[in-house]
């Protein structure tokens, strides 16, 4: 192991500037001595100079990650979209899943390690309907996602004559329920599995770090008024009052770039 | 074949905690000392700058991958077990510091009651108070004995604490004072207080204040940043073994740690009697090697402890049919009975749920261990009540909607917008029992990557674990009720145990004891039948205590270091059991 007292992630003055410290008293010792003030000397949050600045980065990045990279029927694509708005649709809090940028969020976790199940343990024998023991599946998540999706366009033929997407939002909300609560077969796997893989994504997609797609503008965040990953909270623990901040991600924290 | 490697003083098998602790001690006492582990090198700048809950809280990033690993589970003995298949539902420790990074820091002692649990419930009860299917051990050590290695562990690692007024006199204040009170907090000990209870802030693994170990380790102060709890700390301030025992020990050039080490075997010889050291697996090349030592010690969490001893055909292997043998043996730990409580919604009260640390929290002891009266309950022992201001990310500060909203559509994002930060909930850290039907074996049917069998876990609850988690329940239901909360939900009493290993808290299968009938391991955590090896972890719990795991790790290991000094000058059995003759 590399000697812990050299190692460090971003050059310091980068660190200082967007997290909201200035310099003075140094920390005793080891990695982050050098880099982190004593907590009396941190600036306040809203420091006007760091808010502005990155928060405008992290609003800009969202753009170039709305393509398909997983998905590769456009049908299927918004069977999904119609789907999300549904389990967060718009209303007057705010936008719904598909104005935060949600059905690309799930696209591209449905491309990443999570989507193809590569941290899981896959070998068989399976027993996929299994109601006991979590996830029993041979499908990978992005084959659940494909197998739900195709079933509910299907349901929706059958029954409306009508494309799920283009049906009202109460038919739509009619079938998502029969397949939360297991009245359907798809081949496979559990209804109740994709169901809530289906709505667990959703959520994840409106409220993580804009980093990864989802959370456009960090709307979800203002919706629900969380402030973001920030250096810390240790001059405002213990306060009385709830603190309604403007929201800052991942990217300002880590210093907006390199 | 496995290439031989220069022989050493002592093998240390996983870098958590445990494996952490052994490592600095025989380092510091100028042993030959190699570390080895499964996962990948990892030092606290890896921590920097990666506040992420998608990543940490919901992918389990730095948890173990389970691709060609994990575990089988049933709850019945005739059922076939399945395997836990994602890290949803399993979640281990893994690279250099193991699950001890990802901690949250709640930091409590074991009661003096619950290291003579058998004993001592006998004596105040009467026999017949244990029911017949439990496995009620003492410990083989007391909680004296254990108090000079708890404070060991607490000022290596720079606890915060305060005195809980219940619990007994300790021989040295806490390292450090205790965390920052909060306005949740306060509520909590305010009522508590209200009802004759008495609340105390947790003893936290987040340190109040820089702070440099015995060991030369400089800690930070807490920024009460929120990314805690299955994170690293991007600061230093959490105690964990990176921050504290892996850097001591890597200071000494006799240390030599080496990762992407899977170990498969222990090495043992039958004439002798002896480990003499241990098979891994270089995970860069797939190359295999053979490390002689004079100890082996086997470091490597609860599961993996037992499966190492059970592949390596090393000690009897528990039947639960003759209730003979010994290793997987009163396989126990925190499952979804404890942590049962109460949640409250506070209309009027925003709070600013979404700062916090891991271990920032109060907690009451009244109902912990034997400090209240059992006689006409249908249940032993107890654990605390807590209140935890984790910090809370936004995904998951969005599940916090009173039971009868539906949890998607228009109503659940109505009120959980609304609901996100006026959440609160208490819970009963309950204790745990062993019970002849639970145990841990070789499984019949899955493999890992290498062919070699899963470990399969047997598991269901007994009465005990529904009566207490009932009691919980209720409790937590009064405090919330008396904190003020509008709306009140309780948890449900669960049926039965969900095969959900998250938590980190399981334990026992080696466990350890004062009679080699029943335990596997003496009180320095050396095996009966193997004197140079020792099996160092949550594998020794003769059964859960009421409160969090990792002190007692922690204290144990200091223990057991102890006595591997001791046994490296001897070369003999440390303890000698009653009754037991030796050649
Ligand atoms: C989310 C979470 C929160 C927790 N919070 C608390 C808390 O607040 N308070 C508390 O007391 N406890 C808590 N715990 C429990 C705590 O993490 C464990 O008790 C503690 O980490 C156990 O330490 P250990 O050294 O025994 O094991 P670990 O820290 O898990 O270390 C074991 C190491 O062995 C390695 N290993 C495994 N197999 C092999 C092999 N075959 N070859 C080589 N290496 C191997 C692993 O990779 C790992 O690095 C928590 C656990 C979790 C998951
Ligand atoms: S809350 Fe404190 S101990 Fe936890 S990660 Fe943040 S700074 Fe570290």
């Amino acid at each position: 192991m590399a000697d812990i007292g050299e190692e460090k992630q971003f050059s310091r003055r980068d660190f200082l500037k967007t997290t909201g410290v200035f310099t003075g008293g140094i920390l005793g010792g080891s990695l982050l001595g050098s880099v982190f003030m004593n907590q009396s000397q941190m600036l306040t949050d809203d420091d006007p100079e760091v808010s502005e600045e990155s928060t405008s980065e992290d609003e800009a990045q969202n753009e170039s990650m709305e393509a398909r990279t997983f998905f590769s029927r456009s049908e299927d694509f918004e069977t999904l979209a119609a789907a999300t708005e549904r389990i967060y649709p718009e209303d007057d809090n705010g936008p719904g899943a598909i104005a935060l940028g949600v059905p690309y969020f799930i696209d591209r976790q449905m491309y990443g390690f999570w989507g193809q199940n590569s941290q899981d343990y896959s070998y068989g024998p399976f027993e996929p309907t299994s109601d006991t023991h979590g996830f029993q599946a041979k499908l990978n998540r992005g084959e659940v996602f494909l197998a739900g999706l195709r079933r509910l366009q299907e349901l929706s033929m059958e029954e409306h004559d009508t494309a799920f997407a283009d049906l009202d939002g109460g038919a739509q909300d009619e079938l998502l329920r029969s397949f939360e609560s297991g009245d359907v077969e798809i081949r496979g796997v559990r209804p109740e599995t994709f169901f809530s893989l289906l709505r667990n994504a959703t959520i994840e997609g409106v409220y993580s770090d804009p980093a990864y797609g989802g959370n456009k503008d960090m709307q979800g965040w203002k919706m629900i008024e969380y402030p973001g990953p920030r250096m810390g909270w240790a001059e405002d623990i213990e306060s009385e009052e709830f603190m309604s901040l403007d929201p800052e991600g991942l990217r300002s924290y880590q210093g907006g770039g390199i | 074949m496995a290439e031989e490697l220069d022989k050493v003083d002592v093998v240390v098998v996983g870098m958590g905690w445990a494996g952490g602790i052994i490592s600095a001690e025989m380092a510091k006492a100028g042993k030959s000392v190699v570390g080895l582990e499964k996962g990948i090198d990892k030092n606290r700048s890896d921590y920097v700058g990666v506040k992420d809950e998608l990543r940490f809280d919901n992918r389990y990033q730095i948890m173990q991958n389970l691709t060609g690993h994990t575990v089988t589970s049933r709850n019945e003995i005739d059922e076939t077990a399945l395997p836990v298949r994602t890290m949803q539902n399993m979640q281990l420790g893994t690279d250099v510091g193991g699950a001890s990074v990802h901690w949250a820091g709640a930091t409590y002692r074991y009661w003096p009651y619950e290291f003579e649990i058998r004993s001592q419930t006998i004596d105040r009860y009467g026999a017949d108070k244990i029911p017949e299917d439990m496995n009620l051990q003492d410990w083989g050590i007391t909680y004296d004995e254990m108090e000079e290695y708890y404070e060991k562990w607490e000022y290596t690692a720079g606890i915060s604490g305060e005195q809980d007024p219940l619990a007994p006199e300790r021989n040295r204040e806490w390292p450090n004072p205790p965390l920052k009170e909060t306005p949740s907090l306060r509520l909590f000990k305010d009522a508590t207080e209200r009802l004759g209870l008495h609340p105390f802030q947790i003893a936290a693994g987040n340190l109040s204040q820089n702070y440099e170990n015995p060991d030369g380790e400089q800690l930070n102060a807490c920024m009460y940043c929120s990314f805690c709890t299955r994170h690293g700390c991007d600061f230093s301030a959490k105690s964990d073994p990176l921050a504290t025992v892996i850097p001591t020990a890597m200071k000494h050039d006799n240390f030599e740690l080496r990762t992407r080490a899977n170990v498969r075997r222990v090495l043992y010889d039958e004439d002798s009697g002896k480990a003499t050291g241990v098979m891994y697996v270089d995970e860069n090349t797939g190359e295999e090697y053979e490390q002689p030592a004079d100890v082996v010690v086997l470091a490597a969490f609860a599961f993996a402890n037992n499966r190492l001893l059970m592949l390596s055909d090393i000690g009897e292997q528990y039947d639960p049919e003759t209730r003979e043998g010994v290793i997987g043996r009163n396989f126990n730990g925190q499952y979804n009975s404890a942590f049962h409580g109460a949640t409250g919604f506070f209309e009027n009260e925003q709070f600013n749920l979404y700062m916090g640390a891991g271990a920032l929290g109060a907690a009451v002891n009244d109902y912990a261990a034997d400090n209240f009266d059992h006689s006409d309950l249908d249940f032993i022992g107890g654990g605390a009540i807590e209140l935890r201001q984790y910090g809370f990310g936004a995904i998951s500060s969005s599940g916090n909607v009173p039971g009868d909203t539906p949890n998607w559509g228009q109503e659940f994002k109505d009120k959980s917008l609304h609901y996100a930060y006026r959440t609160l909930t208490i819970w009963y850290t309950s204790i745990a029992m062993s019970y002849w039907h639970n145990y841990l074996d070789l499984d019949p049917t899955y493999t890992d990557e290498y062919g070699d069998p899963l470990l399969r876990a047997t598991y269901k609850f007994g009465d005990q674990e529904r009566n207490i988690a009932q009691f919980g329940i209720e409790r937590c239901h009064e405090i919330m009720e008396e904190m003020g909360a509008d709306i009140i939900e309780d948890g449900n009493v669960p049926e039965e145990f969900n095969h959900v290993y998250s938590g980190g808290h399981y334990t026992g299968g080696v466990v350890m004891g004062d009679d080699p009938e029943t335990s596997a391991v003496n009180s320095y955590l050396q095996m009966w039948d193997v004197d140079n090896l020792f099996v160092v972890g949550g594998s020794a719990f003769p059964q859960f205590g009421g409160h969090h795991p990792t002190p007692t790790i922690g204290a144990l290991a200091y223990r057991a270091a102890e006595g591997i000094e001791r046994y490296l000058e001897d070369e003999e059995q440390l303890v000698k059991a009653p009754g037991r003759k030796f050649i």
